[in-house]
């Protein structure tokens, strides 16, 4: 929503998958920052900038290796686009998640709401 | 048709599939109805109304099945999963519609859909297949006689996870007219037999992948505005007490104050509650939270147990189902609730209806109506395996099944011997979780719903209770601005749970479709909306039954005749005298004449003088 001034969760760079029936749980993909997509990158496109890495859109080329070799499947490609989506570490998802499902690298939010969701959740287990 | 201006909020296009002639069309979605009606409920009833042949018969290819999101589904705000399903009912035979959550809503509309038109009827089984632009009307043979989850799953492998599946099970082929279309391995349009219009039609499946995003009027603003209506969600004290045990956290409330359906609304307390209440759900259970889109206060309980040896998944059972499938039939632990919830819902069955009918059925039994060589076995309350079984035989229609899966109406009607004055219904739809002999405001609730007797339109029992159990009058305000309010959010394809549970302020919704349609409309404004689609259903009503009118909005005999013997409302019955004033006061705040059909002078002012062409109101 941020990124693309749209709501497309299929532009998103973390994603949701159900297991159901059964086992009855969500798995989810999302980027750790981990830097291999920049040292894969063969024309250098990708950067770290603060704590996180960004692709330069003038510099890459979308040949997707960087989704071929993303070690947690968390380099995403659309059909509108033709460069890979990655996550930039906005923290929205930490924010909003409403289980507290995603934490940042601290484990720790600095926001308002984060008591009251971490109540909810204790309740609910 | 011109194309309209672009509408921002909208997938902005409406899918027509008729299978009669294995045809698909986009028609763009026109403006004036955006305007006037906003989508969801509202597309429904108008396009149900514009396009329906009067008095047309519900299993027939001119009967429709309309699917509609609303302009704030899939967006960034709290709760934006619901859609809206409607057809003329195999149940009533009036205006039929349900809605449900998961993420099929704003699928839609990443695909570039505001709604689909299902018309027609297919040769043989069939399944519509939605990919972006990429519609195709499928063979589903292999699917055909499975069950809602298993065919759900199936077609998920097949097309791949990201799609999006609304299913029916074998309820919904068989016609079973409270057949449900599932969703999400546990959501359900349950109400009306939506399921089982599909299923006359062939369709076993609607599967749906977007990916295409849609443009909002001030994209900026909206996502300030979700940020801020987030905060405002997680801050409210609601958001930490109901989240945990979602809607069956009102169990222990609704038997404390004599409204817990019990042995087929025999009586309003039941004595076991405290097996299968939302405290019981939690500890044995549940295993995960699951929401629907955007939503932050997951109310979906996904529960994992053993029954009798077999390891068993399912979603819920939540309250209506506690209340149905648990009291009703007076089921004893949550497990065994439990079961009977997954065994409906696999074979596609509403478990509200379903609870109904077969609490009918065990009390046919034991005053004598029935003999156990009629059904087939003799099945008492609480027995955890005879309904089991005979939510098999009605689903396959098998034996005293052919005649439960036609409803409660339908069966008294059959079965005589005085059984129509416990057969609990209005206007066919057999009655949901809220036995309301203590509780006049839900009461009328259940009487005026459009649909019949369900809770959706006005959970006005919160209000008996802020205002006295006993008190009749002054009750009928409230139940209107009810059914104006809660059917607004199946309009706007929102849930209204933030709302309703935790105490989420109104405006925001306002403020928020200003940002997304960039049509500002006051809260009051999108009120008359609600107001202007309640009454076009009613005239709906009267169009399909042609003497339609106050007799159709009275309660069942047992309501008005028998005093509840036990709870909190011991003594209390609703007796005809006051059920009568109650519509006095109901038809007059509504502005509509002594029968309860709109005026000229009303439809004139909410800008619907064209049902005139279509329907003979008065007497």
């Amino acid at each position: 929503m941020r990124h693309f001034s749209q709501p497309n969760p299929k532009r998103s760079a973390v994603r949701v998958t159900g297991a159901f029936p059964a086992p009855g749980k969500y798995s989810l993909t999302y980027c750790d920052q981990c830097g291999v997509c920049a040292e894969m990158c063969p024309t250098q496109a990708i950067h770290e900038v603060d704590d996180h890495y960004e692709i330069d859109p003038d510099l890459c080329t979308g040949c997707l290796i960087c989704v071929d070799e993303c070690p947690q499947g968390a380099m995403f490609t659309h059909p509108d686009e033709e460069k890979p989506i990655k996550c930039v570490s906005c923290g929205d998802c930490v924010a909003y998640c409403p289980r507290q499902a995603i934490l940042d690298q601290d484990g720790e939010v600095a926001w308002a709401g984060v008591e009251a969701k971490k109540k909810a959740q204790t309740a609910g287990r | 048709m011109t194309q309209d201006a672009k509408l921002f909020g909208y997938g902005g296009r409406i899918l027509r599939v008729d299978l009669s002639k294995a045809a698909v069309r986009v028609e763009p979605t026109p403006e004036k109805m955006a305007r006037e009606y906003l989508g969801g409920r509202g597309f429904v009833a108008k396009i149900l109304w514009d396009e329906l042949p009067p008095g047309v018969e519900p299993f027939s290819a001119e009967n429709k099945v309309v699917v509609a999101s609303g302009p704030m589904s899939g967006l960034f705000l709290p709760s934006s999963g619901k859609i809206e399903m409607g057809t003329k009912s195999p149940a009533t035979g009036l205006y039929g519609e349900g809605n449900m959550g998961g993420h099929l809503a704003g699928e839609l509309k990443f695909a570039g859909y505001d709604a689909i038109i299902i018309e027609g009827l297919a040769p043989k089984p069939c399944y519509i297949m939605i990919d972006d632009d990429k519609v195709e009307i499928r063979d589903a043979a292999k699917y055909w006689g499975k069950g809602a989850f298993e065919t759900e799953k199936m077609i998920k492998g097949d097309l791949g996870e990201d799609f999006k599946v609304a299913t029916i099970g074998p309820a919904g082929e068989n016609l079973v007219v409270y057949a449900v279309v599932s969703h999400d391995f546990g959501r359900q349009v349950g109400r009306t037999g939506v399921g089982a219009v599909l299923g006359s039609k062939k369709v076993k499946a609607i599967a749906v992948r977007g990916s295409r995003g849609f443009e909002l009027a001030d994209s900026e603003g909206a996502y300030k505005k979700g940020k801020e209506m987030f905060d405002a969600c997680f801050a409210l004290p609601g958001f930490e007490d109901w989240t945990p045990y979602g809607t069956a956290g009102v169990t222990d409330w609704i038997n404390d104050i004599g409204a817990f359906p019990t042995r087929n609304f025999q009586t309003g307390y039941f004595e076991k509650h405290k097996n299968i209440n939302g405290a019981m759900l939690k500890d044995r259970i549940l295993i995960l939270d699951k929401g629907c889109t955007a939503c932050p206060i997951p109310c979906g309980k996904y529960s994992r147990f053993n029954y009798k040896g077999r390891l068993i998944y399912v979603e819920g059972p939540e309250y209506e189902t506690i209340a149905l499938m648990g009291g009703n039939l007076a089921l004893e632990s949550i497990e065994e609730v439990a079961y009977a919830n997954y065994v409906a819902d696999e074979l596609g069955l509403d478990t509200i209806s379903a609870g109904s009918v077969i609490g009918f059925a065990i009390e046919c039994l034991e005053k004598g109506v029935l003999k156990p060589a009629d059904v087939g076995r003799d099945v008492k309350w609480g027995d955890t395996d005879g309904v089991a079984w005979l939510l098999e035989r009605i689903a396959r229609r098998e034996g005293i099944g052919d005649i439960l899966a036609q409803g409660v109406k339908a069966a008294a009607a059959k079965f005589g011997k005085g059984s129509e004055k416990f057969a609990m219904h209005v206007k066919g739809l057999e009655i949901s979780g809220y036995e309301s002999r203590y509780a006049p405001a839900m009461m009328l609730a259940y009487m005026t719903a459009d649909i019949g007797g369900h809770h959706n339109r006005a959970w006005a029992i919160t209000y008996d209770a802020a205002v006295g159990q006993e008190k009749i009058e002054g009750k009928a305000w409230k139940v209107i601005e009810l059914q104006h309010v809660r059917p607004l959010f199946d309009t706007l394809g929102l849930c209204r749970f933030p709302w309703v549970e935790l105490g989420f302020e109104l405006h925001h919704y306002a403020d928020m479709f200003a940002l997304v349609t960039g049509w500002h409309y006051s809260w009051e404004d999108l009120l008359r909306v609600s107001e202007r689609i309640w009454n076009l259903t009613r005239c709906f009503n009267r169009r399909e039954k042609p003497d339609f009118g106050r007799a159709d909005d009275l309660p069942p005999p047992r309501w008005m005749e028998e005093p509840l013997p036990s709870g909190a409302g011991k003594g209390h019955l609703m007796s005809r005298e006051n059920a009568e004033k109650m519509l006095d006061e109901y038809y007059a705040l509504r502005g509509w004449d002594g029968n309860g059909l709109p005026t000229p002078a009303k439809l004139k002012e909410l800008g619907l003088d064209f049902v005139l062409e279509k329907v003979k109101l008065g007497a």
